[in-house]
């Protein structure tokens, strides 16, 4: 595939590799968190890590829109579900996301009219095709997929469709950046920046990492070149003691970002004052609904929703985990109370999450390491 | 910053926590779920709950117990070593390029037996047909099933129809059964994967299951991609003739595609599979589907694709006779069993890196077969 294997070359993956190691201080630990979901899925797909050296350790963030919805919000989803004239329609990733008794899927399996889109346009079009029924679209998705929830919105709008609405559980990568980093705890030396939403926010929102906290920022591709190059490029950074925001995917994102985008998103959402995240408890300011020009389209106004919260149980440790402060099995119920099949946080949620992997994949590593 | 580097050798407290983890893994899975989902069909972790969990432990017996693509009846040492199997479809939409649901039902029970290592040599096959069905519809899948029986060498002896009422079946269902004689050539049987032991796949993969998802017209995507549904048994008398009983396992690669068997398989043999990326084949335009819709090739159904474990020093001829039987001449050693680590499948990534290639979680797309 042109313009896609040529960012997957084999060869120049293990020449960086090579420079890499060239950049290390073999005496040194370095930890750097990919923030995005994105990355840590390219990273497991491709075995990018299997190219690092033993001292450059990878750390999953928080940036994984499906893992960080709280129970409660996946409950307020289902109950809507569970209304006859409802049509709920979500992305396929959300609908195994465990909320406090059961998932949306298993809401399907119980009678409720779920269904998966690939678009939130395609949402509005099954409310175009059932005007006697509510299509609900479950929103999710940091400000990667929030513009083209507030595009659809504004199309329903422009249509008239009533009965199409949107539960938003649209969120915001900097504050809970910004709760890691203000951790007192916190083992980490870089981070990947975050290359789609950075595509819409531009690379201006992350200065405050470098200016506040003293750690390198590297804006990455989700290819495996694009990440082994944004890991050299914080090793330098870190070797050379420089400290700033640099923008590895310049083919996609622009400094300023992408300024309709966060036209339209400003007419469509505003901030919430607080929002849970699973894992990381309520963080000011960190998610988005819809602003009243847009109140009619709202789901949590239109349906009545438990709208109870959820706890994390209090053993769970993901905050930390995601902190970089313990590993996952150093969590007090990781494997035991906390499994892939019976998940109580985060970082086990999804495939992709820190636990998950190391469950599923602990007994490789051991066996990487014999070898 | 950073501490100092961890020490390499793991602590006390992380390998029992491994040990745990791995004591919770092999034991036999429970069916616990409260309603049947969709992932139940799907191939994947789900499925085997459903079957390891509850159905076989409900039926017992020696020759479920193998959970091979087709059971052999016990007739007494002397008789001929006969296989059985039964499959039902209930694929959507019912015709798609490159086949139907009638071609697929005789399809997928031949090629299950064939798998066994037996020629399909009866058949029963049962309609349930939807009040209001198109007779002309009705009409051409009865001349496929036909047709598909004839190129196969089975004859259908039997069979049942049922109507019922509209809104309860999606046009058609078909269930299928089949009988035949176990080929003297072969021994196989999924407990026999042996570390060195070759992995070949018959052809490029995951082309049903993308002809399908492009054929129900969801994505506005257009690609030539046709299913891939086809009679196994060529490719199976081939492979026994070239490497008979260094020949020691053979799966077709359906739902959950070739990851799910390579997991099976790795499972049911204990031992460790290491596949290398690079050498699957996957045409061009299956690939840049995938790539759009975000899917692995590895996890998308085939109709016309086995897998085959043979003895290292058979390689060689396995993959030449394969590769002369039409249909198979892009087959291609894809990677072999190991030692280490059991009931694990890892991909050597065309990238240069590793990782481990899990079981299917959930269900990409119901109702592909």
């Amino acid at each position: 595939m042109r313009f896609v294997d040529e960012y997957r070359d084999a060869e120049l993956g293990q020449a960086l590799a090579g420079e890499i190691l060239a950049a290390v201080d073999p005496g040194r630990h370095y930890k750097v968190m990919e923030v995005c979901g994105g990355h840590t899925h390219s990273i497991y797909k491709y075995g990018v890590d299997d190219l690092l050296p033993a001292n450059v350790e990878l750390v999953h963030g928080p940036g994984c829109p499906v893992c960080v919805i709280p129970m409660g919000r996946v409950d307020d989803g289902i109950a809507i579900a569970h209304d006859e004239r409802v049509i709920l329609t979500c992305f396929g990733d959300m609908l195994r996301v465990p909320g406090s008794h059961q998932t949306l899927l298993e809401a399907k399996a119980g009678g409720a009219d779920v269904r998966m889109v690939y678009s939130p346009l395609d949402a509005l079009r099954i409310a175009r095709e059932n005007p006697e029924r509510e299509v609900v679209f479950f929103a999710i998705g940091f400000e990667t997929t929030a513009p083209s929830t507030a595009l659809t919105l504004q199309r329903a709008k422009r249509e008239g469709i009533r009965n199409f609405s949107c539960v938003c559980n649209h969120v915001t990568i900097v504050p809970p950046l910004r709760a890691l980093l203000e951790s007192p705890d916190l083992r980490l030396d870089g981070f990947l920046g975050p290359g789609h939403v950075c595509t819409v926010v531009g690379a201006r929102p992350l200065r405050f990492i470098p200016a506040d906290y003293g750690r390198p920022v590297v804006i990455s591709g989700f290819e495996p070149l694009d990440i082994l190059q944004s890991i050299l490029m914080i090793l330098r950074q870190l070797s050379a003691g420089r400290c700033e925001v640099e923008n590895q995917y310049k083919r996609v994102v622009p400094d300023e970002g992408n300024l309709r985008a966060l036209e339209v998103m400003a007419e469509v959402f505003e901030l919430r004052p607080h929002f849970e995240w699973r894992g990381l408890g309520f963080i000011s300011q960190s998610a988005l609904r819809l602003s009243d020009a847009y109140a009619d389209f709202d789901a949590e106004q239109r349906f009545s929703t438990p709208g109870v919260r959820v706890a994390d149980p209090k053993a769970c440790q993901c905050g930390e985990v995601l902190k970089g402060v313990i590993k996952p099995w150093e969590c007090k119920v990781f494997g035991t109370g906390c499994t892939p099949e019976h998940a109580i946080g985060t970082c086990m949620v999804s495939p992709e999450g820190a636990c998950a992997a190391y469950y599923n994949f602990g007994r490789y590593a051991r066996q990487k390491e014999a070898v | 910053m950073s501490d100092a580097a961890p020490t390499p050798t793991r602590t006390r407290r992380e390998e029992r926590v491994l040990e745990l983890i791995e004591t919770a893994r092999s034991k036999r899975p429970r069916f616990r779920d409260e309603h049947i989902t969709l992932a139940h069909g799907a191939g994947g972790k789900a499925t085997q709950t459903l079957i390891e969990g509850l159905l076989v432990p409900a039926f017992g017996g020696e020759a479920l117990q193998q959970l091979g693509d087709a059971g052999r009846i016990p007739l007494g040492a002397q008789a001929p070593r006969l296989a059985m199997t039964s499959d039902s479809f209930v694929v959507s939409p019912l015709r798609f390029p490159g086949g139907s649901i009638g071609e697929l039902a005789v399809n997928g029970t031949v090629n299950d037996l064939a798998m066994a290592g037996a020629r399909a040599s009866a058949l029963t096959v049962s309609l349930i047909l939807e009040e209001g069905l198109d007779a002309d519809t009705l009409r051409a899948e009865v001349e496929a099933i036909a047709h598909a029986a004839r190129d196969a060498g089975a004859e259908i002896v039997g069979g049942d129809t049922k109507v019922v009422q509209r809104g309860l079946a999606d046009g058609m269902y078909i269930c299928t059964t089949g009988v035949g004689t176990v080929d003297p050539r072969a021994r196989l049987a999924p407990q026999q994967l042996r570390a060195g032991d070759r992995i070949l796949v018959s052809g490029p993969i995951a082309e049903h299951g993308t002809a399908i998802m492009l054929a129900r017209g969801q994505f506005d995507l257009d690609a030539e991609i046709a299913s891939d549904t086809c009679c196994l048994w060529p490719a199976v008398d081939a492979l026994l003739d070239a490497a008979g009983r260094e020949l020691h396992c053979l799966r077709d690669a359906t739902r959950g595609g070739v990851a799910s068997v390579l997991n099976e398989l790795a499972r049911a043999s204990h031992v460790g599979v290491l596949v290398r990326e690079a050498e699957v084949p996957v045409r061009p335009v299956v690939a840049a589907a995938s790539e759009l819709l975000g899917i692995d090739p590895m996890y998308v159904a085939n109709e016309g694709r086995l897998v085959a474990f043979v003895a290292p020093d058979a390689e060689d001829r396995a993959l030449q006779a394969l590769r002369a039987v039409a249909g198979c001449e892009q087959a291609a050693v894809i990677g072999e069993v190991t030692a280490e680590p059991p009931g694990m499948v890892l991909v050597a990534t065309a990238f240069g890196g590793r990782r481990v290639m899990d079981q299917l979680v959930g269900d990409p797309l119901p109702r592909i077969c």
